[in-house]
C-alpha cells in the first residue's frame, strides 16, 4: 500500500541504511529507493542531513528523518499496517533499546575492529568483543523470543532489525578468519534465526553478498573512504 | 492500589543520573535515589541490574532494572506519559530523537577531549566543542526549549551535561556565554525549573571533580 511521498536515501553496504527499508517492507510500505555514491555527496543527502551527511535518510512528504534506528521508530509510528516493530509494553520497548544500543555502541565497534587491528592482540581482543556479545545475544535471544522466531516474537523486531542488518559484514568477517563468530555449538540459536532472518521477505533482496562486501572492504582499507555508516 | 516502587541508583556528579532524576521529577513520580560510590566499590544491586555496563543511572521499577540514561528517560515518558516530555506527532519525536541522539554522541564526549587533552591539543578540543554547541544553537533557534514552548526530552537530556561546562571553560580558556549566547539563555531558563536546580551540582565542585579525574589519569 503507498502512503504518501516516501525515498530512502541509502548505499548498498551499509547496515544502517538497510534498517529503515526492512521497517517499510514489515509495513508494506512503497518507496522510492535513492542508491548514493559515498565517492561524492548527493545535494539531496547533503541537504536532507546537513549536520552527519550520511545514510540512511528517509524523506517523507518532503520531510527528512535521520539516523536508522530513528528512522524505523518513525516507520513503527507513521505507518499502521503491518505488525508493530517495537514492543507496546513499556518495559519491553525498554530492554529492545537497551539491546539495539549494546549493538550499536558496542558490539558494533569490535565487529569493525576486526578488519582494522594491527596486530594479532588487536585482533584477538576484536574478535573477543564479537564472540562475548554474541554469546550475551543468544541469552537475550532466549529470553526474550520465547521459543517463537524472532526477538521481537512471531515478527521481524526492533533487536532483529539491529542485529540482522549487520549478517552480511558478520559473515563477510567470518570468510575472512575462516571462522565462524554465529555457529551451531555456542549460539545455536542465533544460528538458526540467523537464516530465518535473512531469508525472511521483509530482507531477502537486501542482504548484501559476503564476497562483495569484501571487495568494498579491501577499497575501505586501502584508505579511500570512511567506513560505511 | 498498592504503591510504585521506584529506586534510582545514583552517582551525585553524574549528568546521565541527572536525566532520570529530572524525568522523575517532571512526571511527579516519587523514588529513592540511592548513591552509589563510583570511586570505590559498587553495589551488588548495581552490578547484578547493569552487569554490562556497570553504571549509574539504573532505574529499579518495582524490581526491572532499566538501563542507560536516554532509555531510561524513554521508559518514564512510556511508563508515566503526563505530562509528556516528547511531541504527539510521529514526525516531531523523530526530530526530538534525532537531537537526542546527537548530544548523546557528542557533547559529553567532546567536552571531555577539553580537559583530557594536553598542549596544542586542548584547543582544537576546545575548537570541536564550540562547534557542536553551535549546531545545538542552531537546533535551538527562536524557541524557548528544544521542546518548544514545554521543556521537554532533549531539554533534559541535554541540560546536565551543562554542569560540567565551568570545567571545559576553565580547561579550555574560553565562555559559553561568548561564542554561544543562545545556548547560555536556555541554561539559564532551564535552571529555574525546581525538577532541575534540585539536582544540578554546583559547577565548582565539578571542576574540583574533574581535577581529581585528571590526577587519576596522570594529567596532572
Amino acid at each position: 500500500m503507498a502512503t504518501g511521498d516516501v525515498k530512502l536515501l541509502g548505499a548498498w553496504a551499509s547496515p544502517f541504511a538497510m534498517r529503515p527499508r526492512i521497517a517499510l517492507n514489515l509495513k508494506n510500505v512503497d518507496y522510492k529507493y535513492l542508491e548514493q555514491n559515498l565517492g561524492g555527496k548527493d545535494e539531496l543527502l547533503l541537504k536532507s542531513n546537513p549536520v552527519h551527511k550520511k545514510v540512511p535518510v528517509m524523506i517523507h512528504k518532503d520531510k527528512p528523518i535521520c539516523e536508522s534506528l530513528v528512522i524505523v521508530q518513525y516507520i513503527d509510528e507513521a505507518f499502521t499496517s503491518g505488525p508493530s516493530i517495537l514492543p507496546s509494553d513499556s518495559y519491553d520497548r525498554a530492554i529492545a533499546r537497551f539491546w539495539a544500543a549494546y549493538i550499536d555502541d558496542k558490539w558494533c565497534a569490535s565487529l569493525f575492529s576486526i578488519a582494522r587491528a594491527k596486530t594479532d592482540e588487536e585482533k584477538a581482543t576484536a574478535v573477543g568483543g564479537v564472540t562475548t556479545g554474541l554469546g550475551l545475544l543468544e541469552q537475550a535471544f532466549k529470553k526474550l523470543s520465547k521459543g517463537k522466531g524472532f526477538f521481537g516474537g512471531e515478527t521481524i523486531g526492533y533487536i532483529d532489525i539491529a542485529l540482522g542488518s549487520y549478517l552480511g559484514w558478520l559473515r563477510a568477517a567470518e570468510t575472512l578468519a575462516g571462522s565462524k563468530y554465529i555457529d551451531e555449538t555456542t549460539t545455536p540459536n542465533l544460528t538458526v534465526w540467523a537464516e530465518r532472518f535473512c531469508s525472511d521477505a521483509a530482507v531477502q533482496d537486501l542482504m548484501p553478498e559476503s564476497e562483495k562486501l569484501l571487495d568494498f572492504a579491501k577499497m575501505l582499507l586501502s584508505g579511500k573512504f570512511d567506513p560505511p555508516k | 492500589m498498592s504503591k510504585d516502587e521506584v529506586i534510582l541508583l545514583d552517582f551525585w556528579v553524574s549528568p546521565f543520573a541527572l536525566r532520570a532524576k529530572i524525568a522523575l521529577a517532571e512526571k511527579g513520580v516519587e523514588f529513592e535515589a540511592r548513591q552509589e560510590d563510583l570511586l570505590g566499590e559498587k553495589s551488588e544491586l548495581l552490578l547484578k541490574s547493569n552487569p554490562i555496563y556497570k553504571k549509574v543511572p539504573v532505574l529499579v521499577h518495582n524490581g526491572k532494572a532499566v538501563n542507560e540514561s536516554t532509555i531510561i528517560v524513554s521508559y518514564i515518558e512510556d511508563t508515566w506519559p503526563t505530562p509528556s516530555l516528547l511531541p504527539p506527532c510521529a514526525y516531531g519525536r523523530a526530530t526530538a530523537r534525532f537531537w537526542a541522539d546527537y548530544v548523546d554522541k557528542k557533547l559529553f564526549d567532546g567536552g571531555s577531549k577539553i580537559w583530557r587533552s594536553k598542549g596544542e591539543e586542548v584547543e582544537v578540543a576546545k575548537k570541536e566543542f564550540i562547534e557542536i554547541l553551535k549546531v545545538l544553537e542552531g537546533a535551538l533557534g527562536e524557541k524557548e526549549y528544544f521542546g518548544g514552548d514545554s521543556f521537554g526530552f532533549v531539554d533534559i537530556l541535554a541540560i546536565p551535561i551543562t554542569a560540567w561546562f565551568y570545567a571545559y571553560e576553565q580547561y579550555g580558556n574560553f565562555k559559553v556565554e561568548d561564542e554561544c549566547p543562545k545556548i547560555s539563555a536556555w541554561i539559564k531558563k532551564c535552571l529555574e525549573r525546581e525538577s532541575v536546580a534540585s539536582g544540578y551540582p554546583e559547577p565548582t565542585k565539578v571542576y574540583e571533580f574533574v581535577g581529581l579525574l585528571r590526577k587519576m589519569l596522570g594529567l596532572e
